[in-house]
């Protein structure tokens, strides 16, 4: 453990941005979430209602959990259920970050030449990440507890969204441990994280009618911290065992540490063929795209298995629920357009999870060039733009492919809505993602060092999705997002303009960076 | 056509920092050229100019007769790079980034792969991340040789491979200088290296080229070392011009002269009578430091 201190400030000295954004951003959303219901509510009867349609709202409880209470503070945790999803995957970037991906590039070996003890680098990067899901919970606690007066609730919510952070950086160091290479770690935990989210929306959703397997939501960490219910009728348990969970982690993750050398992964490497058979770039794009291409894939089924079982529920909870069928009687039209409704929305949201694949697909141009394999590619016979367009070819149809997946996916679960509806319904957003795709390749064209900065266009229209209605924000703000532009299928009207427009701006975009790229330096 | 690189006045600016200032660079067809600095003197950038990685700020190049930069495709097929810091993709075995980049480049000769496999003792089954950098390099020497082209671009291609391969990689060398078919641009900062290899040297320090031609050129340029054991005193050397750092001890005499100062060295010597007299040439050693220490002045 020698030297850990000194790599605690090397990691944060690293992550001195990054690191307090997360922490920030996480800490503060639940009193953000709390200022605006407080602005949305303007009536006691107004909160209680929106409580009673959301406690069966099956596509609701999919997303956020399952709804105990109908005070203000019961409901901001209840609408904070996501948040646990992306603390952990916050903690488990960090560590596999300071962990297996230094390894990878050889920096652990020159750390650990100097007075570095054999643990210090693990314990370095976990202390600092849970620290930093510490702070996380301390914000939230701080800022609840001015907010409701509330000291055990928040003390409590606090802890559901520390412990989040806590689990999935043991996660991370685990699976550092596993591969030799980073990107398989941060798969793998990724993975893990995956699962973890599709078995509590399967137990949360069992629970919503009777003899479900409800117990599925307790096979999962992010079902245990969304089991507290702080304020309402606070369970301690999940917590305490949140606690032993990252505690057995963070040991079989050192066991496992001492198992290995460094370099070297638990799981060995293994032979590969002598001779190849790629002969050209888009063999070598296949080659390297085709592992992200059927995980995304494989992902966003899964996801369609979930929404459309839940669209069944959704349909047979209207028919039951006088409330909710009053509710959209009011709102001008009958179960159809509630199943329409959920359909569109779950759309808009699938469309959101493919853009960060499409983001992803489009930045390995940007890993290619800082990993120097752009040069050894492009000082063959192989042009600036055969090569770029072989990796964006997996940008622009690889969402493709896995939206259809899910669609026809979802489109077979569930019991309603129409075939083709659904299907249209999630392919109509690829214009938008391409956007996104667009927004990549500028960067990596004319500011190659921003390319990174990609990702700020899935996270700002997650965001604007997020946030967006709740707080009323203005109309420009939402136009920022390509999403807002998409035509809300089925239901909603097709109109051709904003599609052709948004196909002519990625169309722009990639052009504009794709002639940048012909004319800059490589590396750049 | 006689010159395979020609380069004048090339000039390469990053923001404020100027990489090249002025660099000529002139490879014949045919020819081993060493291409010699320190680190940091603008080498590789002169090789991503060669290979339109980049683009010049100044001056004129031409790389096989062709524009670099916007013939660079084209080009490509006639010439084999092997960069200073190879990286493999990490999930592709040796063999398979041979085979690709052999075949990006238009074409590679199967048996002479297998050949040079064993000569390097390279496993070429292994996954690019478990390669050490020496590995690594010999991934991208074995793609380039096997490759059929007219032109090799080394940039120092040795730095990771233990002495036992480097002379492997020297005896490749060789060989295609005998054979005369391919031209070859060998970046290094290994003297004795390009002192082995090369027909023709450039020296090159902060963007600019401070020395080209021949080592023999070279030589004559600099001081050669004499030791001579005379029968009377050398009252003439210590007043001619060229000679330096005179030591006489005992009828024995040592000093350095310039090239051109040798003759009229040797005549005095003569004059006194030897009895006996070692001359040694300067080491390429010599002759790179001292390059560095007249520009540095």
């Amino acid at each position: 453990m020698t030297g850990t201190g000194r790599l605690i400030r090397l990691v944060l000295r690293r992550d001195r941005v990054l690191l307090p954004l997360w922490v920030l951003v996480f800490g503060l959303l639940p009193v953000a979430y709390y200022a605006s219901f407080e602005g949305l509510f303007k009536t006691e009867a107004e909160r209680l209602q929106y409580a009673s349609v959301s406690v069966d709202n099956a596509g609701f409880v999919a997303l956020y959990g399952l709804l105990k209470g109908d005070s203000l503070a019961a409901l901001t945790t209840w609408r904070a259920g996501f948040v646990p999803v992306m603390i952990g995957l916050a903690a488990l970037l960090t560590v596999v970050r300071h962990t297996r991906a230094d390894e990878e590039a050889g920096r652990t070996e020159l750390v650990g030449a100097t007075v570095v003890g054999w643990h210090a680098q693990l314990a370095a990067a976990l202390l600092t990440t849970s620290a930093a899901a510490l702070a996380i919970g301390l914000l939230t606690f701080a800022g609840m507890a001015s907010r409701t007066g509330d000291l055990d609730g928040s003390l409590a919510f606090g802890a559901e969204l520390a412990v989040s952070g806590l689990m999935f950086a043991a996660v991370g160091a685990i699976t550092a441990q596993l591969t030799s290479s980073a990107r398989s770690a941060r798969s793998l935990a990724v993975v893990a994280l995956g699962v973890s989210y599709t078995l509590r929306v399967g137990g949360d959703i069992a629970a919503l009618g009777d003899g479900g397997p409800s117990w599925l939501s307790w096979l999962s960490p992010l079902g245990w911290v969304t089991h507290i219910f702080p304020y309402e009728a606070t369970n301690w348990w999940p917590v305490v065992l949140s606690v032993l969970c990252t505690a057995a982690a963070t040991v079989v993750a050192v066991e496992l540490r001492k198992r290995r050398d460094v370099g070297d992964g638990i799981f060995a490497t293994r032979l590969g063929p002598a001779d190849g058979t790629m002969g050209s770039p888009l063999a070598l794009a296949w080659r390297m795209h085709r592992s992200l291409l059927v995980g995304w894939t494989v992902g966003l089924s899964l996801l369609g298995v979930i929404f459309g079982g839940v669209g069944g529920s959704v349909v047979e909870l209207a028919s039951e629920s006088r409330r909710m069928n009053d509710l959209f009687t009011r709102l001008g039209g009958g179960s159809d357009q509630l199943v329409n409704s959920y359909f569109a929305g779950i759309a808009a949201i699938v469309g959101l999870v493919a853009s960060c694949y499409a983001v992803q697909a489009a930045l390995r141009l940007r890993d290619e060039e800082t990993t120097g394999h752009a040069e050894t590619m492009l000082s063959t016979a192989v042009s600036r733009w055969a090569w770029a367009a072989s990796h964006l070819l997996f940008s622009v149809l690889g969402p493709a492919v896995a939206l259809l997946a899910e669609g026809v996916v979802t489109a077979l679960v569930s019991p309603d809505g129409s075939f083709g509806a659904i299907v249209g319904a999630v392919l109509v957003q690829l214009p938008a993602i391409w956007v996104l795709t667009g927004v990549t390749v500028v960067l990596f064209g004319l500011l190659p060092r921003w390319s990174p900065a990609a990702w700020a266009g899935p996270a700002l229209c997650l965001l604007i999705l997020l946030v967006g209605s709740t707080l009323q924000l203005d109309q420009w703000f939402l136009d920022l997002s390509p999403f807002t532009h998409i035509p809300h299928l089925p239901g909603g009207e097709v109109a051709a303009t904003p599609i052709v427009t948004l196909l002519a701006v990625a169309a722009v975009l990639a052009a504009a960076g794709l002639l940048g790229l012909r004319r800059r330096n490589i590396p750049d | 056509m006689t010159e395979a690189i020609d380069a004048e006045g090339l000039i390469k600016r990053f923001g404020k920092v100027t990489a090249l200032d002025g660099l000529d660079l002139r490879v014949r067809t045919g020819e081993v050229h060493g291409f010699l600095g320190p680190n940091g003197a603008g080498k590789t950038t002169t090789i991503r100019i060669l290979l339109g990685l980049m683009r010049h700020d100044g001056g004129a190049v031409r790389l096989l007769g062709g524009n670099p930069w916007s013939q660079a495709t084209q080009l490509h097929r006639r010439l084999a790079y092997v960069p200073g810091d190879v990286t493999l993709w990490p999930n592709l075995t040796g063999g398979e980034v041979i085979d690709l980049l052999g075949r990006l480049r238009g074409g590679l000769d199967p048996v002479r792969k297998r050949e040079l496999l064993e000569r390097f003792e390279l496993d070429p089954r292994k996954k690019g991340r478990t390669y050490s950098k020496g590995n690594r390099q010999k991934v991208a020497l074995v793609a380039a040789l096997a490759s059929d082209v007219e032109l090799l671009i080394l940039d120092e291609p040795t730095s990771g491979l233990d002495p036992l391969m480097e002379e492997v990689f020297r005896e490749l060398i060789l060989a295609e200088k005998r054979r005369g078919d391919r031209t070859v641009l060998l970046s290094s900062h290994l003297l004795a290296e390009v002192e082995a290899l090369c027909d023709r040297l450039t020296i090159i320090r902060d963007g600019r080229a401070v020395e080209t031609g021949t080592l023999a050129d070279m030589r004559h340029l600099t001081r050669t070392s004499i030791e001579a054991d005379l029968t009377g005193p050398p009252d003439r050397l210590a007043t001619l011009a060229g000679v330096h750092d005179l030591r006489i001890d005992n009828g024995k005499v040592r000093f350095e002269v310039d090239g051109d100062a040798l003759e009229p060295a040797l005549r005095s010597l003569l004059e006194v009578g030897v009895r006996g007299l070692v001359s040694r040439p300067p080491t390429l050693e010599e002759l790179f430091l001292r390059q560095y220490q007249r520009v540095g002045e």
